[in-house]
């Protein structure tokens, strides 16, 4: 038993130790202000102590940390993406997520277990062949595998799919994981509020202000705040922080549903994909299988969640593996997904000088958290963004510099 | 089962539908500049409200406009488009 433990055993008194500071006001000012206190935001506070000794600085969260889609997502880690600057930009995050639990002290469960993104076509193969090409050529682990190595790694699953649409083959991608995901944004509030930076939950901006092109406060339910450099982090919320600057932008927002079955005994190691069933599952530490499915197919800013996702979801697990029809489903839920027309987020500054944005990361920006979080807080360090992120900033849209990664993130995640 | 009011088939369950978008007007091609083009091209209002969207009715091919509140999934009313009925004015008279 760890010492840490045993001192509470030995002892009269059982303080309930906190992760960070409970700060109730904020100060009159800061160097930075961030807005979202989802794993992005709170990975670009600790970033920039870290890496840039910036510590004045404010992570303004309206819930509670990891409430949004940080702790709604299905947390699937990849970088098996269809453009050299895509793979980049993951292959770089997943490397960080590696060492993550080791450098901010807390099992975060990183478990790496290999992901398969079935075709059921020929199509897909073709796509699965140019992914796997553009991966190996950024170093990247991903091969085209056959149909019995998929039966190997997962003899449960009916390689027919109940003779709907049978399995041809699979893009194999080594390093694909999975991680806690609240674990994730606790970790790194607490580093952050180690280094200095001030956690405030229950705070919500409620307006920017910018005079003359630049940033020079936010307007809080809990009073007016002094900075030059905001960042907005808020994923589902973007559109409306943009609309607080007056920037247009091509987000809209979309529920992305999912659900866990109750927990079973360890036997899906592997974390599969379908796009053509349209369905993602792993199983979790726990045993759960924890599944999703597409986007809703129409704007909603809303968490609803529907009876039509899980049915069909469900119909489409069975096709692949019937065994689980008595299996039952114990949790259903939605986060806001912020979609871009590429795929692609959107990173980097903005025509406002001091704003800077971390946002478009729709369906899949969970794996991006610590990648977003180091190049977000050199964006703002440097007021200038590095050349990791040139081709997700806001201006490759007027540009007409679209990134083109619909083919690698349509369903898998 | 969700419900969308279709102007000519009357209603019919979602399933049954596709949506569209919001309802946009197209700057002056001859006129806009490149940017302002760009801007129409890509950019879209997101944040939450009320919205006059494009809906098509699949099994019908029928495209029609709905009114519809982002943030409550509520549709107000559904319509054929035509100038008349785009005019505020004469929504009242309806
Ligand atoms: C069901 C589902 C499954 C997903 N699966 C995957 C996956 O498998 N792999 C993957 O990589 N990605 C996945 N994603 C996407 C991923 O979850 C998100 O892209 C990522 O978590 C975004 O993190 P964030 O920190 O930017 O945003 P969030 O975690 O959403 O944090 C934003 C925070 O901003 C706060 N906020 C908003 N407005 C304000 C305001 N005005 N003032 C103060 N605070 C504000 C919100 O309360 C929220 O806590 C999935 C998403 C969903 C919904």
């Amino acid at each position: 038993m760890p010492l840490r433990l045993l001192k509470y055993a030995l002892s009269k008194e059982h303080p309930a130790p906190r992760f960070f500071k409970a700060h109730e006001t904020p100060k009159k000012s800061y160097d930075v202000v961030i807005i979202g206190g989802g794993g992005h935001g709170l990975a670009a506070a600790y970033y920039l102590a870290k890496d840039h000794g910036i510590t004045n600085v404010a992570v303004l969260e309206k819930g509670y940390i990891g409430g949004g889609n940080t702790g709604r997502n299905t947390t699937i880690v990849r970088s098996n993406y269809l453009t050299p600057e895509g793979v980049n930009f993951y292959d770089a995050s997943v490397k960080i997520y590696e060492g993550l639990s080791e450098e901010l002290d807390l099992n975060l469960f990183y478990s790496t277990r290999g992901h398969f993104t079935l075709a059921h076509t020929e199509s897909a193969i073709r796509t699965m062949r140019w992914r796997a090409e553009v991966n190996k050529h950024v170093g990247v682990e991903s091969r085209v595998v056959g149909p019995d190595e998929i039966a190997k790694a997962c003899p449960q699953l009916d390689l027919s799919c109940s003779g709907q649409a049978p399995i041809l083959g699979a893009l194999f991608h080594a390093p694909g994981s999975v991680a806690r995901h609240d674990g994730v944004a606790w970790g790194y509030a607490r580093g952050a509020d180690r280094l200095g930076a001030e956690i405030f939950q229950n705070t919500e901006v409620l307006s920017i202000d910018v005079k003359n092109g630049k940033v020079c406060g936010v307007k809080t339910n809990k009073g007016y705040i002094e900075t030059k450099q905001v960042l907005s982090a808020v994923a589902g919320f973007t559109p409306r922080i943009t609309e607080m600057v007056g920037l247009e932008t091509p987000i809209v927002i979309h529920p992305l549903q999912a659900c866990v079955t109750e927990p079973m005994k360890p036997w899906l190691d592997s974390i599969l994909v379908s796009g053509s069933l349209h369905v993602y599952v792993s199983q979790s530490s726990r045993g759960e299988l924890v599944m999703g499915s597409s986007l809703d197919p129409y704007e909603v800013h809303s968490t609803r969640s529907t009876l039509d996702f899980v049915e069909g979801l469900t119909s489409h697990m069975l096709d692949m593996f019937p065994f689980l029809s008595n299996v039952k489903v114990v949790r259903q839920w939605a986060g806001m997904a912020d979609m871009t027309p590429d795929f692609a987020p959107i990173m980097g500054k903005t025509p406002i000088e001091g704003f800077y944005l971390d946002a478009g990361w729709g369906t899949w920006g969970f794996k991006a958290t610590p990648i977003s979080g180091k190049t977000m807080a050199q964006t703002i360090a440097n007021d200038s963004a590095p050349d990791l992120i040139h081709s997700f900033r806001l201006s490759r849209f007027e540009d007409y510099e679209l990134t083109g990664e619909k083919g690698a993130a349509s369903v898998g995640h | 089962m969700k419900l969308l009011n279709c102007p000519i088939n009357g209603t019919r369950p979602l399933s049954e539908f596709i949506f569209g978008g919001e309802y946009r007007v197209a700057p002056d091609q001859d006129s806009c500049s490149d940017a302002q083009w760009a801007a129409y091209v890509h950019n879209r209002n997101g944040s939450p409200g009320d919205k006059k969207e494009w809906w098509y009715h699949s099994p019908s091919g029928t495209w029609f406009i709905a009114e519809r509140n982002t943030l409550t999934d509520k549709v107000s009313r559904t319509y054929l488009l035509s100038n008349a009925n785009l005019n505020p004015a004469l929504e009242s008279a309806q």
